[in-house]
């Protein structure tokens, strides 16, 4: 016995080191699919803040209203005002908004599942003031983005914080850290706290998470019964194994 | 349909099966391919995986049926038509899911098939041509996953497939043209993903499933091996039978049950809780659609493929042309083909081969595992040289064969199988 697990670990072996090696430097989102109010919230965040540029061309919306438990009035209020229930979720970009910004707003339908969800949370946690940027913003996960950084009402804006570095026996500036830049006196009140803008680009990606895979929570449900049910099932093959065997000598 | 007294057992049944059997040999088949075929008593756990593979075919086979019917086989179309199976077709993404999973499972279950055969001189006289048609069942299954592979038409798809296909034009002279063929464009394209969907699911599978037909009948013919390496045949009782020998039916049928039930258990464990298995089955990249103008940062092929990936990367170019690379990696497959030839030891199981063998397979056996990790990660570091060393050391273990079985000791091999699982 011990030999077989010895021999499926060398097999194994593989899936587990690709797995472990995924070390690119990005915030912990803690997204949660099953949280259905955050998945609301996040729903009504990306309809106010991101689906004027970026669509969600393959989620319609009566799918998301029922998957989230939206109530069809307050669906129809996330909707743009020509478009049906059953429509997918389109931006309202023309064509040529390549443009407008030097890259098309891509289709964010799929974008946690191509890139994970800590990347989309570090990204948006991520803009900071660079002039010499067209929007007057960079980001520290995706240097020279072309998104103008549409959230800085929310959050407020950050500098960069740099660190003089050798590489290579040259000086070089490394971005070590962003600082968020405090509001002018008397407008304390007017950005979300730290904590609340990170609960609402929590929500924004939990949303996303949600759109890339529909199903996921309903498949992870099912798949208790499903494997529960293999396992009773091989219970009694092996019982049936272990009487036709009886006579085997 | 009325019940003769004759139709209960007995040598010819009347009713409809006798009716059949008149006229084709139902109960002939039936009795010399199942009831009454005999298998050795001793089959262990690396016996589960020849019937696993025929479940993971059967499981392409069905589940490929069903996404063909909503699959659009265009490059305007191909990766939107995924998301319709995954989103709007009624349990679109569980037959995805255990397609795409499948493809997976299908080379885990036949490499552990392979190695069986290796660890127990499957291969051996008689058994050539039942490791041969193994072996183009192999090399088919290879181009089956890689054209399906295409079909989502995500960017690593498509540019796996530029890097795979642009392999061919690196052969001197027919090269250039070579590739052009098989594109049928200079790029993958359009025509290319056509002609790969009309391979993967009519050529291929047909090819495959003949093949498999062809394996199972030079099995039956020949007799099935066993952990001891013993002929069964030898030794018969007064019935005729071998005296090792139990009925495929009822024994076999209850046993692999049982192994069914629990390969399942993990199959399902991935289909429903882990689909993309850490990027391996589904890779990230291919949830971006396919975009000819952005190449992702490192381009690997999927995980079945990467050993022989790694050897590709791991034969440096030389006299200005990479074709050793593809001649190395070619050889990798080609090689197994002469195994039964390269093997002189007495003996054909592990458990009577010499410690020379023993430490040969085991250091064959990592050397491919490495050479798998190696082919996934990028060409820097100490991968490039762990690739040389690992390939050098998968081609000993073939080329050297002949010579270190020939020395190795041996113990004697016992009249009769040693007990049964």
């Amino acid at each position: 016995m011990l030999k077989r697990l010895t021999l499926m670990a060398v097999f194994l072996l593989p899936a587990g080191l690709a797995v472990a090696e995924e070390g690119e430097n990005y915030l912990h989102a803690g997204t949660d699919i099953y949280n259905t109010e955050s998945l609301q919230r996040g729903a009504r965040n990306f309809m106010s803040y991101c689906s004027g540029c970026h669509s969600l061309q393959y989620l319609r919306y009566n799918r998301m209203g029922t998957d989230l438990k939206i109530p069809p009035a307050d669906l129809t209020a996330l909707m743009f005002t020509s478009t049906k229930p059953f429509d997918h979720i389109v931006s309202a970009m023309p064509v040529d908004s390549e443009k407008w910004f030097g890259k098309r707003p891509p289709d964010l339908t799929l974008i946690t599942r191509a890139k994970g969800v800590d990347y989309v949370y570090s990204f948006l946690k991520g803009f900071y003031v660079d002039p010499s940027r067209l929007w007057g913003v960079n980001n520290e996960y995706l240097p020279n983005a072309a998104m103008p950084f549409v959230l800085a009402p929310l959050q407020g804006l950050q500098k960069p914080v740099f660190k003089s570095e050798s590489v290579d026996g040259q000086e070089k500036m490394v971005l070590t850290g962003l600082e968020l830049i405090p509001p002018p006196p008397g407008q304390e009140k007017r950005y979300l706290t730290p904590a609340e803008y990170d609960d609402f680009v929590r929500d924004t990606v939990n949303f996303l998470d949600y759109a890339g895979e529909p199903i996921k929570a309903k498949r992870q449900s099912l798949g208790i019964f499903v494997v529960g049910f293999l396992l009773v099932f091989f219970v009694f093959a092996f019982l049936l194994k272990k009487e036709y065997w009886k006579d085997v000598h | 349909m009325a019940a003769t007294p004759d139709s209960v057992g007995g040598a010819s049944p009347g009713g409809l099966i006798g009716w059949i059997d008149e006229r084709f040999p139902l109960t002939k088949l039936w009795r010399e391919q199942v009831a009454e075929y005999y298998a050795p008593k001793n089959f262990n756990f690396w016996y589960y995986f020849g019937v696993l593979s025929i479940v993971v075919l059967v499981n392409q086979l069905v589940t490929g049926i069903f996404l063909t019917m909503n699959y659009k086989p265009s490059s305007a179309e191909a990766f939107g038509s995924v998301e319709y199976i995954m989103r709007d077709l009624d349990w679109g993404w569980l037959i995805r899911y255990m397609h795409s999973t499948g493809a997976s499972a299908f080379f885990i279950v036949v490499y552990l098939h392979m190695f069986r055969a290796l660890m127990y001189g499957s291969f051996r006289k008689p058994r050539e041509l039942l490791w041969i048609f193994g072996c183009l069942i192999f090399l088919l299954l290879m181009a089956e996953a890689f054209m399906g592979y295409v079909l989502p038409w995500g960017n690593m798809s498509f540019w796996g497939a530029q890097v795979i296909t642009s392999l061919f034009g690196s052969l001197p002279i027919i090269g250039g043209g070579l590739v052009e063929w098989i594109r049928g464009d200079f790029v993958i394209a359009d025509a290319t993903l056509n002609r790969f969907f009309a391979l993967h699911v009519a050529a291929l599978p047909l090819a495959l499933v003949f093949l498999v037909i062809a394996h199972l009948m030079a099995l039956h013919e020949v007799g099935s091996n066993n952990p001891d390496g013993i002929e069964i045949k030898k030794l018969k009782g007064p019935d005729g039978h071998p005296l090792d020998g139990i009925p495929f039916h009822p024994y076999y049928t209850v046993k692999d049950l049982a192994g069914i039930a629990g390969f399942l258990v993990l199959f399902c464990g991935v289909i429903f809780f882990a689909p993309t298995f850490g990027g391996l089955f589904l890779e990230e990249a291919n949830f971006d659609p396919a975009n000819p103008l952005q190449t992702p940062p490192h381009i690997a092929p999927v995980w079945y493929f990467t050993p022989f990936y790694a050897m590709l990367r791991a034969v440096p170019s030389f006299a200005g042309t990479q074709v050793w690379g593809v001649l190395v990696m070619g050889a990798a497959i080609v090689v197994l083909f002469f195994l039964p030839w390269l093997d002189r030891s007495p003996v054909k199981s592990i458990r009577y081969k010499g410690p020379i063998f023993k430490v040969a397979l085991a250091i064959f056996s990592v050397s491919f595992v490495i050479l798998g990790i190696c082919g996934l990660k990028p060409p820097s570091g100490i991968y490039p040289l762990l690739s040389k060393i690992c390939t050098a050391l998968y081609f000993a273990f073939f080329l050297l064969m002949p010579w270190y079985t020939k020395i190795d000791s041996v113990k004697p091999v016992p009249e009769r199988v040693t007990g049964h699982a």
